[in-house]
């Protein structure tokens, strides 16, 4: 067990691509940390600067209080899972289980032991003698995940491991790695771009952007209180409505609460905390037309459009709603609700 | 599709029989001449149908050879024809799988220069460079020895090509993995790619076999020795005397004896084979 | 040049990888090509004593001596008439082969085998029958009312070495024909049978522009393969006779440097094969790398 620490951490790629611009980021000892953002914003080039598989152009990572920019992956002691699970395919399940430990020179009955006992503890105890290609994506998956654990390491790393699941498989194995990471108390780093998969799992969530980190804390307080429009976009599902202020003053019997900060050009509001019918004082009252409802069973997406406001709105209404398509609704944004930003910045106020 | 032509599939079948009677003919004559007595061929043609004197005939080239050919038994140009083609076959295979390795997962100065010397030898028969090389050997001291047959001749672009389109297609993560398992390189090569990549080889192997084989000009070249003639270049001189005193049926004996291992090959390993020549032009 | 996206950090096992086929290329590659580069642009006397640094003579003797034009268009001849054969029987074998379902494998299987078949070989088995006392081609010529003898024959010692070198090279051919035909999808040709197109009519239209790919690649191989392989077919039948008739470049660069010992005219013609071959290496690679992405 160990914690890991970044300090100044940089990535440059040989022919010159910057793509990771200075990270500062200590990860507790067994607290598993996500690290999600967009596709190509350098998440996985950050955890293979931690596995070792890539070089550190500038800054310190230390694993377990000892620097490790130059050591080997091996010498990190740390175990990885890959996307496309890269089990050896010419290996039994087995055999790929006991590859990393036979590597280390551990003695036989322990790796049998410890074989056996991952191997139970992923379900994978009748497949120990099948090729990875005898087995299903997700049985594929347990494996990838028993060669890490087997090996007893200082941390996990994860990269995407189970985007090549479908989605029921992916929300059982999701609650499958919370349980085993809990019970094994291993500092993990889990890449990956899904949203829901990184609120769902982290203990603290890293939201990247472009090489950067734009926030770091738990997923309700990133949900809550979003430090910068990207993150705001970015986390809880259907996006906040991010409206703009000049636009919304310039609508007939609207006035902005004074609470808001000085300098707030933006305002967002989370589709849950929209509330349908009458408002209390000091809420912002508006109305539209319903343009598409989305039944999506417990709840139902309203796309409503408010005139003289660029985009549609998205309102999360509870239950079955009786709204019909092309017919129009009052709505009021509560006062406490609302989300301050400076567009010049990006920035929470 | 549902075709129902009858015609269409009578040419079809006729065809490919004329095909494979153009094919197998003139093998055909080799074999039957190898089974007549030297008399046969005194007469105005050959014969068409087998003789009886196939045991004589294999028996004394596999033994005593063509006395008057000044060539050795079949046996011995056998036995070094089948050293000369697993030499070349399993040399090349493991200097170029060690090369192509190097090439791609090392990144070291020069590496580009090293592949392009690699890829000119393709540009650089042995035909065309006869005389210069044959120097070489000479002067190395090569003549007459089964590293002057073997050595010149084991470097091989299209098999460090080969491996090293195949190494492209293995996913980067097995070789991160097994790093992150604590394999270095020569581990990694042994513990995966190595076994990754045995169809491959088994595939080169059937068409490097043929290739060292067929061998016929650099023997001729550097042997004069007949103890390490080798079976295509011994029968040429045999040939060659035939001609005056016709010994067909033996001469025979000896074609059909120096085809039968690689054809043997390509029919009971058509798969391999035809997985070898098709990569390996790629 | 592409590698692997993570690289082993060790500075000089790679190199170690390489030696030996580096050294065996240098060695007996790169240096011997040299040698025939450098001897090209000399004289040697006849005793061996003193060699003369004599720029292109060697050369430009080469290109007025009628012999060495006589080998070139003979060489011409020759690579056209093998290519045109082997690559148009091969391809009406594989056409055929490609209609069948099961019965093609054992075609195919019967088809094959003269890969494996040394050159030098192929050539003395069409040798034995076109031989002209016992041979039985010759045999069914003469009653024919042909004479045969390549001995003295011209036209004749060419037919029997493009018959020689063509047979051998019709099953690689074949090969490579199927596994073209193999690639071209089955939905093509179903849609232009449903537009109401015949067998024949879909061959030219659909199978024949589509199989380009291959039968370029083929005819590169086959040229070079008529220049450079069929040695073994020269050296077993005709011996580049009779009258020069069949004496096509490789064949002239082996008799000229080792029977004839005439050093400088051999290398300098060494050079120009080289040329000749690196043209048609680089039109093979330019049109491999448009095909396969790397
Ligand atoms: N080997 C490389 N060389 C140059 N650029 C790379 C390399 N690998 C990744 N990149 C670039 O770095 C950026 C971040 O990539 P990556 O870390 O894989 O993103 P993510 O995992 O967040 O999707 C991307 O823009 C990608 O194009
Ligand atoms: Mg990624």
């Amino acid at each position: 067990m160990a914690a890991i620490e970044l300090a100044g951490v940089k990535k440059t790629y040989p022919g010159g691509a910057q793509v990771i611009h200075g990270i500062d980021l200590a990860i507790g000892d067994g607290e598993l940390v996500v690290l999600v953002g967009p596709s190509g914003c350098g998440k996985s080039t950050l955890l293979r600067m931690i596995a070792g598989l890539e070089t550190i152009s500038d800054g310190t990572i230390s694993i377990g209080g000892a620097v490790v920019n130059t050591k080997e992956p091996a010498e990190r002691d740390i175990a990885m899972v890959f996307q496309n699970y890269a089990l050896y395919p010419h290996m039994t399940v087995r055999g790929n289980l006991e590859y990393g430990l036979k590597n280390r020179g551990t003695p036989r009955a322990e790796i049998d032991a410890r074989v056996e006992a991952a191997a139970r503890t992923l379900e994978i105890s009748q497949f120990l003698d099948r090729k990875p290609r005898q087995l299903s994506g997700g049985q594929r998956q347990r494996v990838a995940m028993g060669r890490a654990i087997v090996r007893q390491p200082k941390a996990f790393l994860f990269d995407e491991p189970l985007s090549n699941l479908d989605a029921k498989l992916r929300g059982q194995m999701r609650i499958e790695i919370r349980r085993l990471q809990r019970s094994l108390g291993t500092t993990s780093v889990y890449v990956t771009h899904d949203q829901l998969e990184a609120m769902t799992l982290a203990d603290r969530l890293v939201v990247m952007n472009g090489g950067h980190i734009e926030q770091v804390g738990k997923p309700t307080e990133l949900y809550d209180r979003p430090a910068s429009l990207f993150v705001a976009g970015f986390i809880g599902s259907p996006p906040m409505n991010l409206l703009d202020v000049a636009a919304l003053q310039a609508l007939p019997g609207v006035t902005l609460p004074d609470a808001l900060p000085d300098g707030t050009d933006i305002v967002g509001i989370r589709p849950d905390a929209i509330i349908l019918g009458t408002a209390a004082p000091g809420d912002i009252l508006l109305s539209g037309t319903v343009e598409l409802i989305e039944p999506v069973g417990g709840e139902s997406h309203l796309y409503v459009r408010v005139a003289g406001l660029e985009q549609a709105m998205i309102i999360v209404a509870q239950g079955r709603s009786e709204l019909v398509e092309a017919a129009s609704l009052d709505f009021a944004l509560p006062a406490d609700a609302l989300h301050p930003f400076s567009r010049a910045t990006g920035k929470r106020l | 599709m549902v075709e129902n032509r009858p015609w269409l599939n009578v040419l079809t079948h006729l065809v490919l029989v004329v095909g494979v009677i153009i094919i197998a003919f003139p093998v055909y004559l080799a074999v039957i001449a190898s089974t007549h007595g030297p008399g046969a061929f005194l007469s105005n043609v050959v014969p068409l149908l087998p003789g009886s004197y196939m045991l004589d005939n294999y028996g004394q080239m596999l033994s005593q050879g063509m006395s008057t050919s000044g060539a050795p038994p079949l046996t011995l140009m056998l036995a070094n024809s089948l050293v000369m083609a697993i030499v070349i076959a399993v040399a090349k295979i493991a200097i170029s799988i060690i090369s192509a390795y190097a090439i791609v997962y090392f990144r070291f100065p020069l590496r580009t220069l090293a592949f392009w010397i690699i890829f000119i030898t393709l540009m650089l028969p042995v035909e065309v460079r006869i005389i210069p090389t044959f120097k070489v050997v000479a002067d190395l001291g090569l003549l007459n020895s089964y590293a002057g047959l073997t050595i010149p001749l084991i470097a091989s672009a299209t098999a460090t090509f080969l491996f090293r389109q195949f190494f492209l297609t293995v996913p980067d993560e097995l070789m991160e993995a097994a790093r992150v398992d604590g394999a270095g390189p020569m581990k990694f090569f042994r513990d995966i790619l190595l076994p990754l990549s045995r169809t491959n080889m088994a595939a080169l192997f059937v068409i490097l076999f043929i290739y060292g084989w067929m061998q016929y000009l650099w023997p001729l070249l550097v042997t004069t020795d007949p103890k390490f003639y080798t079976v295509v270049m011994g029968i040429k001189r045999m040939a060659a005397v035939a001609d005056a005193d016709p010994q067909w049926n033996l001469v025979m004996a000896a074609v059909v004896l120096a085809m039968l291992p690689p054809v043997l090959i390509v029919i009971f390993m058509q798969r391999l084979f035809v997985k070898g020549l098709v990569e390996t032009e790629k | 040049m592409q590698t692997k996206r993570t690289i082993f950090p060790n500075r000089w096992l790679p190199y170690g990888l390489l030696a030996p086929q580096l050294a065996i290329t240098l060695v007996f590659f790169i240096w011997p090509a040299l040698q025939a580069v450098k001897s090209s642009f000399e004289r040697e006397d006849p005793f061996g004593f003193k060699t003369t640094f004599i720029w292109f003579a060697n050369y430009s003797k080469l290109l007025a001596d009628p012999m060495y034009l006589n080998a070139l268009w003979r060489t011409l001849i020759f690579a056209v008439l093998v290519t045109v054969i082997a690559m148009g029987v091969s391809l009406i074998l594989a056409v055929a082969v490609n209609r069948l379902l099961r019965s093609g494998r054992v075609y195919t299987t019967l088809l094959v085998w003269p890969y494996a078949v040394a050159p030098v070989v192929a050539g003395i088995l069409w040798w034995f029958m076109f031989n002209p006392s016992i041979g039985i081609l010759s045999y069914v010529l003469g009653q024919m009312g042909v004479t045969w003898n390549h001995r003295v024959n011209a036209d004749q010692a060419m037919i029997l070495i493009v018959l020689a070198a063509s047979w051998k090279q019709i099953s690689y051919n074949f090969l490579f024909f199927v596994a073209g035909l193999q690639s071209v999808p089955a939905s093509l040709s179903e849609a232009a049978a449903i537009d109401g197109a015949g067998p024949f009519k879909r061959f030219w239209t659909i199978v024949v522009p589509l199989l380009s790919p291959t039968t370029f690649f083929l005819l590169i191989v086959n040229i070079n393969y008529a220049m450079f392989d069929t040695f073994g077919v020269i050296d077993a039948t005709t011996s580049g006779g009779p009258a020069q008739s069949t004496n096509i470049l490789v064949y002239k660069v082996y008799a000229d440097g080792f029977l004839g010992l005439n050093i400088g005219s051999s290398a300098a013609q060494s050079v120009l094969l080289m040329l000749i071959v690196i043209v048609l290496t680089v039109v093979q690679f330019r049109f491999v790398e448009r095909r396969v992405q790397y």
